[in-house]
């Protein structure tokens, strides 16, 4: 016995059979050449739903959850509490197993939702409009750059060095087939003090964008006055890529003066995953909305006058204009959308400044904790907002594999980041992370650098 | 009744989640008032209100645990509870994708089986987990071919083949990889035009796009010329993976000659759609192209561990941020677990019975442009009704008062008034029988009583919005 999910019997299959005028499903499917049709599978044996369960428990078993050790790792991906509504709220399945909202008539619970998401986002952002949500932070950055490209018709896009690696890459990856030139600056150490190259020397008349990240990778906060100004007065725009639950408290997007938006929604009442599914942000000033990719939903009315919802503007996606399309995205991320508008409603105003400021002080404890531990060094990248860069004195690996055996998640490795950060970690903390972890975080660092000989 | 928006039910002072206090002293250095934001405007609600607010949307709803559910290429199959259950455990969804791989063994074995299980059933044994939905997978393989002819030095493949019948997603794809698109036309049996496919293959094509049984339903009766004349050319032949349901069982993508495809893991492998996402769009690929994957993907190691791997250089690099929507090869790898090779090779064969008992129970009323046996769905013309003023989107419209979604329709765009049904395997007989009596008991009010057909849906919350004045006028937030 085992799950098939198939609910017709023999004897309604033969009905069937019967009703079209065939023997057996094989005549159905002359036209599947003989010679490649009903290939061999060689899968495992089929399982019972207990059978399933029971496997799988010991595969989420063997991994280390956040439920169970305390967590110190962001660099892309935080552990923020997720209130219980939300939970129950996105069991609910009219929401979860509908499809795109094709007919709006039936769809106007995803339809509303998507509306209130893009509203809330764009007073968090400080944006003029936002789309229904993109895929996850990197490919909305990509994507940004794109609507950059389209709309100044130029081919060179700028981007700070301090952004994160793995959304640089994606941004490669997406100009390079389009024949973009993608240019960045570097970030150095010089002693304690890690150093970002100026970006306004290498704007120029042909770049399309310039982006930033703010906090940027590294956890760093700077002013970006300057840079805005500049790329404008160059007639490119500007593009930054921030977390939303630093917005509780930080300057928006819209202050500063981007002209988009970008940013990984993860943090607004959806669970880490393992990296996925995530949530892409992307907002920009209304009048680059016909360069926008995704899904727009927006309000009108029917012929009683009541309000109603509906996707709309879809002159700019794939299945109307086809090669000419903005992108080639033909969904979002509705259900993250709708756990984060579930998040920012529960949250409020004061909910969402509180996370921010949570997070805040207790990075800056962990901080000065972990600094006045012999052979541990924080490095200078100026104000911060959750994350600092540490240096240690055994390689971080080795930190967090001991960290591990005292059931702590330790810090992300900067060597990936580049080598003048080697030997150093990312380290992280949010609401979630008590007084009694991050003091247990301390004393277990020092004991690993004590066993290990200590200080370099 | 409508449900007021969240703006409408804030209230000054009420809170729907209280955070605990600070447990660790202020921040010494408070940040500089540059670096903050003035005001936040959000709605100030109760979470009972909250909870209320969001439980009356969902009620505006219609699941695929509401009722039937036929959209056509969609593939609205069944999602278990089981794998709902399974994606939650916070051993799946509470891991960080940066933690040391020995904390996240269990993860890695997943995702390294369901390579190897994607791999199998698609006979395309290179595979990528980490495109984030079908569209994304489209990208990720055509960058893919775009790298395999550079690697060889043939820098003349300018241009993409897609056939008219194809997704949107196909040609906006080819222009995203820098690829200028060709329409290759259908012939009268709905197969790709082989003569005209034939002259127009060259040594500037890099591949075609090809979706496989086709938007139509169908088998191409050439299939395998098909691939033989593409790859004749030198060109490769990319695969639609969205219809895949159909070929559970029944052939392998590898075989028909498919290089490189996506798979939708939210159509084929039962996850839920969630309103437009998330899905998963994993790429599988024929050995000859497997240096240019995205990375990282989960290799085993000699000592029987898993591992993520970025080793090929002649990767095409990342096409997101980590490995992929993490919680939804969960729920497509606990599916595949549960029916197992038994299993899945009885879906195909069960969807494309159910597809033709549908189309034929159905052909009496509505044309069908191309009478032969369909596999997984079929498409239906409302060229007879439109002779008699209505529209398929009123059928469809009226298709809502029966209490069902409707199909997809006014695609694929080859076919007049189109209406694209796919009832999948998970229907039983009486639920398509009941879709049947609904679309023949319209077929006879376009006939006796036109006007009511016209109307529709007219118990719904809302009526037909106006979606001109949305376009016109767009008003995107509160």
């Amino acid at each position: 016995m085992y799950m098939d999910f198939i609910p017709n019997t023999d004897a309604d299959r033969q009905q069937m059979l019967q009703a079209i005028g065939v023997q057996t499903v094989d005549d159905l499917l002359k036209v599947v050449p003989e010679s490649v049709r009903h290939p061999s599978l060689k899968l495992p044996e089929p399982l019972t739903e207990m059978e399933l369960m029971s496997e799988l428990r010991a595969m989420a078993e063997q991994n280390a959850d956040a439920q169970h050790f305390a967590f110190f790792l962001g660099a892309g991906a935080y552990n923020h509490y997720v209130p219980a509504a939300i939970s129950q709220l996105l069991l609910r399945s009219e929401f979860y197993t509908a499809y795109t909202p094709y007919q709006p008539e039936i769809s106007q619970g995803t339809l509303q939702s998507a509306f209130e998401f893009q509203s809330m986002i764009c007073s968090l952002t400080g944006m003029e409009v936002t789309n229904s949500s993109m895929y996850d932070g990197a490919t909305a950055l990509a994507e940004a750059a794109l609507m950059a490209v389209a709309a100044t018709r130029r081919n060179r896009v700028v981007i700070s060095g301090s952004v994160n690696p793995e959304y640089r890459a994606v941004l490669n990856g997406y100009m390079q087939s389009r024949g973009v030139k993608v240019v960045a600056s570097s970030v150095t150490r010089e002693g304690d003090r890690i150093m970002e190259d100026a970006l306004e020397p290498i704007l120029d008349d042909q770049s399309a964008c310039c982006i930033v990240q703010q906090p940027n990778f590294l956890g760093g906060l700077s002013d970006l006055t300057a840079i805005a100004d500049r790329i404008h007065e160059v007639g490119g725009l500007f593009i930054i890529s921030s977390d939303p639950i630093s917005l509780g408290m930080l300057k928006t997007p819209g202050e500063w003066g981007a002209d988009i938006a970008v940013g990984e929604g993860q943090g607004l009442g959806n669970s880490m995953s393992f990296g996925g599914p995530y949530l892409g942000i992307l907002a920009c000033k209304e009048r680059l909305i016909r360069q926008m990719p995704g899904r727009l939903v927006g309000a009108t009315k029917d012929a009683k006058g009541r309000r109603g919802f509906v996707l709309t503007m879809q002159a700019r996606e794939q299945h109307i204009r086809r090669e000419k399309a903005t992108s080639n995205i033909c969904t979002s991320e509705q259900l993250l959308a709708l756990g984060a508008a579930i998040y920012m409603s529960l949250m409020g105003p004061v909910g969402m400044r509180k996370v921010a400021q949570l997070c805040y002080d207790k990075a800056h404890y962990a901080a000065a904790n972990v600094a006045a531990i012999a052979g541990y060094r924080l490095l200078d990248s100026g104000p911060y907002f959750n994350e600092f860069v540490l240096e240690c004195p055994l390689p971080p690996a080795e930190v967090n594999r001991e960290l591990l055996k005292r059931k702590m998640i330790g810090g992300y490795d900067l060597a990936a980041f580049g080598p003048s950060l080697n030997g150093c970690m990312l380290m992280c903390a949010t609401e979630n992370n008590s007084r009694g972890q991050i003091d247990g975080l301390a004393s277990a660092l020092g004991e690993i650098a004590a066993s290990r000989g200590g200080v370099k | 009744m409508t449900e007021p928006l969240l703006s409408e039910i804030s209230r000054p002072g009420r809170v729907g989640h209280h955070l605990p206090e600070s447990d660790v002293p202020t921040a010494k250095q408070p940040l500089p008032a540059c670096l903050l934001r003035e005001k936040l405007e959000l709605p100030e609600v109760s979470e009972n209100e909250v909870v209320r607010h969001f439980v009356h949307l969902s009620n505006l709803n219609y699941g695929l645990d509401t009722g039937f559910y036929p959209l056509g290429s969609c593939t609205m199959k069944y999602n278990p509870k089981v794998s709902e259950e399974i994606a939650r455990w916070p051993g799946f969804s509470a891991i960080h994708p940066y933690q040391p791989e020995e904390s996240v063994q269990g993860a890695l074995r997943l995702m390294f089986e369901l390579q190897q299980l994607l791999g199998e059933i698609s006979g395309l044994r290179s595979v990528s987990l980490q495109p984030a939905a079908g569209a994304h997978g489209e990208l990720t393989g055509m960058l893919m071919i775009r790298a395999y002819h550079e690697s060889r030095g043939d820098r003349k493949r300018t241009k993409v083949l897609i056939p008219d019948s194809a997704h949107g997603t196909n040609p906006a794809t080819a222009t995203m990889c820098g690829y200028s698109t060709v329409p290759v036309r259908s012939d009268a049996r709905g197969n790709v035009d082989l003569e005209a496919l034939r002259t127009l293959v060259d040594g500037e094509t890099a591949a075609l796009m090809l979706t496989m049984p086709n938007t139509l339903g169908l088998f191409d009766e050439n299939m395998l010329s098909i691939s033989e004349t593409v790859h004749g050319r030198g060109a490769l032949m990319y695969g639609d993976g969205a219809n895949l349901n159909a070929l559970l069982g029944v052939a392998k993508p590898g075989d028909l000659g498919f290089d490189v495809m996506h798979i939708n893991l939210h159509k084929t492998f039962a996850t839920p759609h969630g309103g437009g996402g998330p899905g998963a769009g994993p790429v599988v690929a024929r050995e000859t192209l497997a240096a240019f994957l995205p990375v990282p993907y989960v290799v085993k190691t000699a000592d029987g561990r898993y591992s993520l791997d970025c080793g090929e250089r002649d990767s095409i690099g990342q096409v997101r941020s980590f490995y992929g929507s993490f919680g939804v090869l969960v729920r497509a790898y606990a599916y595949i677990r549960a029916l197992g090779g038994q299993g899945l090779r009885k879906v195909g064969e069960n969807a494309i019975l159910n597809a033709n008992y549908l189309r034929t129970r159905l052909q009496g009323a509505y044309e069908v442009p191309y009478p032969r046996p369909c596999m997984h769905e079929f498409v239906l013309s409302g060229s007879r009704q439109k002779a008699l003023g209505v529209r398929t989107l009123d059928i469809a419209k009226r298709l809502i008062d029966y209490g069902f979604h409707p199909p997809t329709v006014y695609f694929p765009l080859i076919v007049e008034e189109a209406m694209m049904v796919e009832p999948t395997e998970t229907e039983s007989r009486e639920s398509l029988d009941a879709f049947a009596d609904a679309l023949l008991a319209i077929a006879r009010e376009v006939e006796e009583n036109p006007e009511v057909v016209k109307a529709a849906p007219t118990n719904t919350v809302v009526g037909r919005l106006d979606e001109t004045a949305a376009a016109r006028q767009p008003q995107l937030h509160w």
